[in-house]
C-alpha cells in the first residue's frame, strides 16, 4: 500500500495511469452533465414560490460545492508536499486554483442573479456570501503568491502554507448559516435528515453534483499532466514519449 | 503509517504543519468570537423589543411577517405590516416603495432602515429571506387544501 502510494506519486507512473483513465471520466463527466443539464432545465417542476428561478440552483449548489471541495483536496495536496516532499502534490495543489477559482465565481454569480429576483437584491454583506468571496480571494491569492515567487521549491512551501491557513474559511462557510443570522438560507440538505425538497427536485441536482465533480477531476488531471509535462521535459521518459 | 516510525524531519514538519492550522484556526475562532454580534446581518424581533437595537441609526431588522398584518395604501406605494419571530416579540415596520416577488404574510424578511424611538421601524429596503423549503406548485397545492380542508 506504502510502495504503491509512492510509485503512483512518481511523475511517470502517474502520467501512464491517468492517460488510460481520463477518456473514461471525461466520456463520463459528459454524459453526467448533459443528463443533468437537461433534466433540470427541462423536466423539473417549477418551484411553488420561485417558480422557474430554482433552476439556477441546479448550477449554483454543485459549483458551490466543488469550490469548497476543491480547495479542501487542494489543502490536502499542500500537507502532501510540506510533509513528504512529494513534487506531484506541489503540481496538484498548482493546477487546482485557477479551477477552483472558476468555480467560485460561478457561485457567487450564479447566487447573484438568483438573488435579485428572490431576495431583491444582488449582494448582501452576510456571512455565508462574504466568506464565500474570501475563498474566491484566497484562490487568487494561491496564484498570485505562486506566480510572484520565482524558485519552485520556495514557492511550493510558501503557497502551501498560505492554502493551509486559508483552510479555516471552510466551516466558516459551512456553519455560518447556522451561527450568524444571514439572508441566505441554511443548506436543505444534510447527512442525517431528509433533504427539504421531494425526490423529483433533488435527484437531478446530485447528478450535477456528481457531474461537477468527475468535471472538475476530469479538468484537474489535464492540468496536472500538462504541467507534468512542463516541468519534466528534460528527462528521458518524456523525450521518449514525444518522439 | 505509524507516527514513531517517521523520520525525524518528516515529523517535524508534519507537527509543524499541525501547529500551524490549530494556531491560525485558534486565532480565527478568537477573532470571529469577540465579532459575533457585529456578524450577524440583522437584529431578530426580540432584540428590537428588548431595546437592544440602536435607535436612529441605520440598521437591518428580519422576521417573519405576521399573518393578516399587511396593510396597503390605497392612493399610493406605502405598505406597513408587523415582523414577529412567531413567538412573543413583534415590531411593525413602515415601507414605501416596491416589494419583492417573494415578499408575502408568513414568509422572512429583512428590513434596512432606521428604529424610531416609538419602537416603530422605518425601513428604506425590504428584502424576502427565502428559506430552504423548496416544492412544485402542485404540491404546495395539495398541502394547501389539506389545510383549509382540516380548518373546516
Amino acid at each position: 500500500m506504502w510502495n504503491w502510494f509512492h510509485k503512483l506519486g512518481s511523475p511517470k507512473t502517474f502520467y501512464a495511469i491517468s492517460g488510460s483513465l481520463l477518456p473514461y471520466f471525461c466520456v463520463l463527466a459528459g454524459i453526467m452533465l448533459v443528463a443533468g443539464v437537461v433534466w433540470a432545465l427541462g423536466f423539473v417542476p417549477p418551484d411553488y414560490q420561485q417558480g422557474h428561478t430554482v433552476r439556477i440552483m441546479y448550477v449554483h449548489v454543485p459549483s458551490a460545492i466543488l469550490a469548497q471541495s476543491s480547495y479542501m483536496m487542494m489543502a490536502a495536496a499542500g500537507v502532501v508536499y510540506l510533509v513528504w516532499r512529494i513534487k506531484l502534490a506541489d503540481i496538484a495543489l498548482q493546477c487546482a486554483a485557477p479551477i477552483g477559482t472558476g468555480l467560485t465565481f460561478l457561485a457567487l454569480i450564479t447566487g447573484a442573479i438568483w438573488g435579485k429576483p428572490t431576495w431583491g437584491t444582488w449582494w448582501v454583506w452576510d456571512a455565508r456570501l462574504t466568506s464565500t468571496l474570501v475563498l474566491l480571494f484566497l484562490f487568487v491569492g494561491v496564484m498570485a503568491l505562486r506566480s510572484a515567487m520565482s524558485g519552485k521549491a520556495s514557492a511550493g512551501r510558501a503557497t502551501a502554507m498560505l492554502v493551509l491557513v486559508g483552510v479555516m474559511n471552510l466551516p466558516i462557510i459551512k456553519y455560518s448559516v447556522d451561527w450568524w443570522f444571514t439572508l441566505h438560507q441554511p443548506s436543505s440538505f444534510s447527512l442525517t435528515e431528509k433533504p427539504s425538497m421531494p425526490p423529483e427536485m433533488w435527484m437531478p441536482l446530485l447528478v450535477m453534483v456528481l457531474g461537477f465533480y468527475l468535471f472538475f477531476f476530469c479538468v484537474w488531471m489535464l492540468r496536472i499532466r500538462t504541467e507534468i509535462l512542463n516541468r519534466e521535459y528534460r528527462s528521458r521518459w518524456v523525450r521518449e514519449l514525444v518522439q | 503509517m505509524k507516527f514513531g516510525k517517521m523520520k525525524t524531519h518528516r515529523r517535524n514538519r508534519l507537527l509543524l504543519v499541525i501547529f500551524v492550522v490549530v494556531m491560525s484556526g485558534s486565532g480565527i475562532a478568537m477573532a470571529l468570537l469577540a465579532l459575533n454580534e457585529n456578524i450577524n446581518l440583522f437584529y431578530s424581533p426580540q432584540e428590537i423589543v428588548d431595546g437592544k437595537a440602536p435607535v436612529g441609526q441605520l440598521i437591518r431588522a428580519g422576521g417573519m411577517v405576521r399573518e393578516g398584518s399587511v396593510v396597503r395604501s390605497d392612493t399610493d406605494l406605502t405598505v406597513s405590516f408587523r415582523v414577529s419571530d412567531l413567538k412573543n416579540a413583534e415590531f411593525t415596520v413602515h415601507f414605501e416603495g416596491i416589494l419583492p416577488d417573494l415578499f408575502r404574510e408568513g414568509q422572512g424578511v429583512i428590513a434596512r432602515g432606521i428604529l424610531r424611538d416609538d419602537g416603530e421601524f422605518v425601513a428604506e429596503e425590504v428584502l424576502a429571506k427565502h428559506d430552504e423549503e423548496y416544492m412544485p406548485p402542485e404540491l404546495n397545492d395539495v398541502i394547501e387544501q389539506a389545510h383549509s380542508e382540516a380548518a373546516k
